[in-house]
């Protein structure tokens, strides 16, 4: 590694990988990111290394481990490049398959992508259902580039930006730019990126701190994890880029330390910065100097909240403080400070190399570019998806998603994480962009999206939520601390069968006293899961309380497990599996459930190949 | 100073002062638990929420927290800062329902039924009073918050005894539901909450055990020298 005193060495740099890397050479890649890593991607590529070698192709197949590519659901995920293969569910034992096909220019069948309803078998990664209906643009580079390899992110043209901007750019170019390009914070709130970069440069202060948010809590969401991980110089080019334009000398990456691979791969990327000279004192021969420091945060989610994020990083707990100067102005140490989400910063780096033109090409009215989000639950196709902003929910679910599994039907789709709400069937075709959601009671937050399907009890789905904000509330406000406790309370006896007349009543005013008096945005969205299934689904509410009803059949202190007798058989599978040995009866003649002692598992359900067990 | 309105009328105050200050100096009265005026403003209990308008924009908002800038208007009474106040109050009084400082803010307040209940009140409303008291009145800085949500509590650090007690008892006197207990047994000072017995030094005249020689030398360590040498040795009925 070698320091780049100017623009142009970057340049020769460039073009001396690019030399160095014959592009006809075949390049097989595995994806290393956290979804693939738990389905043992590690031992697929430690296999394609040994198979590599013992065929002695070293020379003329390059392996490279990669970040997530997205389609999580179908890893461990293998990509061979130029032809962009795409192999899936990939086992170590079929690592010599895969390089006899490459050798002989064929594919490997049984690993290709088979549609689970068409049946219809894909080769290029790119014909699959579930990338060809996205835009990949922030994402997309992840597949490419090896993240301990800041080569790789030359190779893609990495840096490009950075020195555009300080050969072409003054630094009000570039914030004029990024306002040009009505980039909206991507962490949940929207705010025009453009107009906080404004605020915190005119801040009379002259020590100015850039900041990325990396405190990414929601559950199921792993979207800024992906990206770090996966392609953490996007991250850093664009923190620059910011503070080239802030006038900031200093950044920080906050960042939670249950990400140990992110912290990892974005702690090799910032020394690797440093020792090309893209970080430190007079980058590539500019005169601007910026370094940049990681906190690890220690787990809590609040910690995301800006103001409590400012505490944590100045080594306070990290728990929201009043706000009347906004932190752009009075931030860290009391200094302005600008803070934006992962992937705010990583969408910078486009605008700069591609103009606020291009990018305003993308997405819709007021709400331009691409977000990502984690599609998880009731569908078929789980994973990260980019698409640009304001397409219609129903072609993320239904198009990029596959579908809900097993036929079932769909029933809403929760986004935004706990603090977001959930969205029924007739909303499906609102386009998804940080204002229609809001006005459906839901919000785009940094992401999250759930998909419920009928088998989905409203009632339950707002306890589990109404869980984890009363656990990760700070605790400071008495209306969050106790409004959620109280709330998570009533959900409970609501799906324990012990709702009472005014139960709804009584939820609906805490929701409104914790919205109306707390302090940050946790609380005054803490309500939001209680307030949207009580906006949609207020009937499922009034069954569990009025008739100690579950529609959807969840709640188990609400249903009953019986024997169609007409149905069964008396085979014994159910008897042997039941846990609670529940189940008697004299073999091949209908089996009895004794109601009391059966815990509602639903073991003697899955199990039961005749239809016989009925839940009511 | 500045410009503000409170209920429609004019007061003067000092720029960046907290509203609820501003209110309690011009004797509007304005419910509060968590607040102390020696002490930095919390904005836990947020009983003191007002009514605050600035420009345009309308918020709901805690009055200690609040800064007194130019021509904002407080408004103390409407009928969802009541409404709030009210529910904030039903949210605090299962914590602590027989401390009789809660029980009257509780009647003030028109609160005649207890809608909550909790198992196992501790008593203590989180208002922090405790801990910023040890903190930026004592500096002793012995306790402090532990845990999340509603898991959150006043503690020793990790449970165990609070070995920066010194014993002064300003966190028994400033908390406002009297949770916090402290027990002179012959010269023995205990503070169970903290975990913490500390030795108390006899009054040279008198033979009442009256300070935790611990705060004694607390004082020393941070300079603050007593006006005689021998000031320690008497109690403060024998000075």
């Amino acid at each position: 590694m070698f320091r780049l005193n100017s623009v142009g060495e970057l340049e020769k740099l460039r073009a001396e990988i690019s030399e160095k890397r014959d592009t006809g050479k075949p390049c097989i890649t595995t994806c290393l990111g956290t979804g693939c890593h738990a389905y043992a991607s590690y031992d697929v590529y430690d296999a394609l290394a040994e198979e590599i070698d013992a065929r002695g192709l070293k020379e003329k197949i390059e392996l490279r481990g990669t970040g997530c590519h997205g389609f999580c659901e179908q890893g461990p995920i293998v990509v061979i490049f130029p032809s962009e293969i795409c192999y899936c569910r990939v086992q170590p034992e079929d690592a010599a398959d895969i390089l006899a096909a490459l050798m002989e220019d064929k594919v490997v069948d049984r690993l290709l992508y088979e549609d689970p309803v068409s049946g219809q078998k894909y080769e290029r990664e790119d014909e699959i259902p579930f990338y060809k209906n996205q835009n990949r643009l922030i994402l997309g580079q992840n597949r490419l580039i090896d993240p301990q390899n800041i080569e790789d992110y030359f190779a893609q043209g990495g840096y490009k930006a950075l020195a555009k901007a300080l050969t072409d750019m003054t630094p009000e170019d570039v914030l004029a730019e990024v306002k040009k390009a009505n980039l909206r914070g991507r962490g949940g709130g929207g705010f025009p990126a453009g107009v906080k970069w404004e605020t915190t440069r005119q801040a009379p202060e002259k020590e100015k701190y850039v900041v990325v948010n990396a405190d990414e809590g929601d559950p199921g969401a792993y979207m800024d994890r992906s990206l770090l991980e996966g392609n953490p110089h996007l991250v850093l080019e664009g923190l620059i880029l910011g503070a080239y334009a802030i006038g900031a000398a200093e950044g920080f990456v906050y960042v939670r330390q249950e990400y140990p691979l992110a912290v990892d791969n974005l702690s090799r990327a910032v020394e690797q910065a440093q020792g090309y000279g893209l970080l430190g004192d007079n980058i590539l021969g500019s005169g601007f100097n910026f370094r940049v420091r990681i906190k690890r945060g220690a787990g809590a989610f609040v910690s995301g909240e800006s103001s409590a994020l400012v505490s944590a990083i100045e080594g306070q707990v990290g728990e929201p403080r009043p706000k009347h100067i906004n932190t752009a102005i009075s931030g860290l140490w009391g200094k302005p400070t600008n803070l934006n989400n992962v992937e705010t910063w990583a969408n910078v780096p486009f605008i700069i190399e591609r103009g606020a033109d291009w990018f305003n090409g993308i997405g819709n009215e007021g709400n331009k570019g691409t977000k990502i989000f984690s599609l998880v639950g009731k569908v078929n196709n789980t994973g990260l998806v980019e698409v640009p902003m304001g397409i219609p929910l129903r072609k993320i679910i239904e198009d990029i998603g596959g579908g809900i599994p097993q036929g079932k039907k769909f029933k809403a789709v929760q986004t935004g994480g706990p603090s977001g709400g959930c969205i029924p069937e007739q909303h499906l075709d609102t386009p998804v962009d940080f204002d229609r959601l809001q006005e459906l009671g839901s919000m785009m937050g940094s992401g999250g999206m759930i998909v419920m399907d009928e088998n989905n009890c409203m009632v339950d789905v707002a306890k589990y939520f109404m869980n984890f904000l009363k656990d990760e509330s700070c605790g400071k406000c008495t209306s969050c601390r106790e409004g959620t406790k109280r709330m998570y309370e009533i959900l409970e006896a609501i799906t324990k069968g012990e709702g009472r007349a005014g139960d709804i009543e009584l939820l609906e005013e805490l929701a409104w006293v914790t919205e109306k008096t707390s302090l940050c945005a946790l609380g005054q969205t803490a309500a939001n899961p209680v307030l949207s299934t009580l906006r949609y689904f207020r009937e499922e509410y009034e069954a569990h309380i009025n008739e100690k009803r579950c529609p959807a059949k969840v709640c188990k202190a609400l249903i009953r497990y019986t024997i169609d007798p007409e149905k069964c058989d008396g085979c014994g599978r159910c008897q042997r599996n039941c846990p609670e040995e529940a189940i008697s009866g004299e073999l091949k003649s209908p089996l009895v459930i004794d109601t009391d002692r059966c815990s509602r598992c639903g073991i003697c359900l899955e199990v039961c190949r005749r239809d016989a067990v009925v839940v009511e | 100073m500045v410009n503000i309105t409170i209920d429609g009328q004019q007061f003067q105050a000092a720029e960046g002062q907290n509203v609820l200050q501003a209110a309690l100096d011009n004797g509007i009265e304005i419910p509060h638990l968590c607040y102390h005026e020696n002490l930095s403003s919390y904005g836990g209990c947020r009983l003191c929420l007002v009514e605050i308008t600035r420009g345009q924009r309308t918020t709901l908002t805690t009055s200690c927290t609040y800064p007194c800038l130019e021509g904002i208007v407080v408004r103390t009474d409407t009928p969802e800062v009541l409404k709030a106040r009210r529910l904030v109050m039903e949210l605090l009084l299962p914590l602590a329902p027989e401390a009789p400082q809660i029980q009257a803010l509780a009647r003030e307040m028109g609160i005649s039924e207890q809608r909550f209940t909790e198992e196992e009140a501790d008593n203590c409303i989180r208002c922090g009073l405790c801990t910023r008291a040890c903190t930026e009145m004592v500096g002793a800085q012995a306790i402090t918050f532990s845990g999340r949500g509603y898991r959150r509590a006043v503690e020793s650090p990790f449970g165990e005894e609070a070995v920066d007690c010194i014993g002064c008892g300003t966190c028994v006197y400033i908390c406002p539901t009297g949770c916090i207990e402290m027990l002179d047994r012959g010269t023995q000072r205990t503070l169970p909450k903290w975990k913490r017995t500390l030795e108390l030094k006899k009054c040279t005249k008198c033979g009442w055990p009256y300070i935790p020689f611990a705060q004694i030398e607390f004082a020393r360590q941070r300079g603050q020298e007593p006006p005689a040498a021998d000031w320690f040795d008497l109690c403060p009925n024998c000075r």
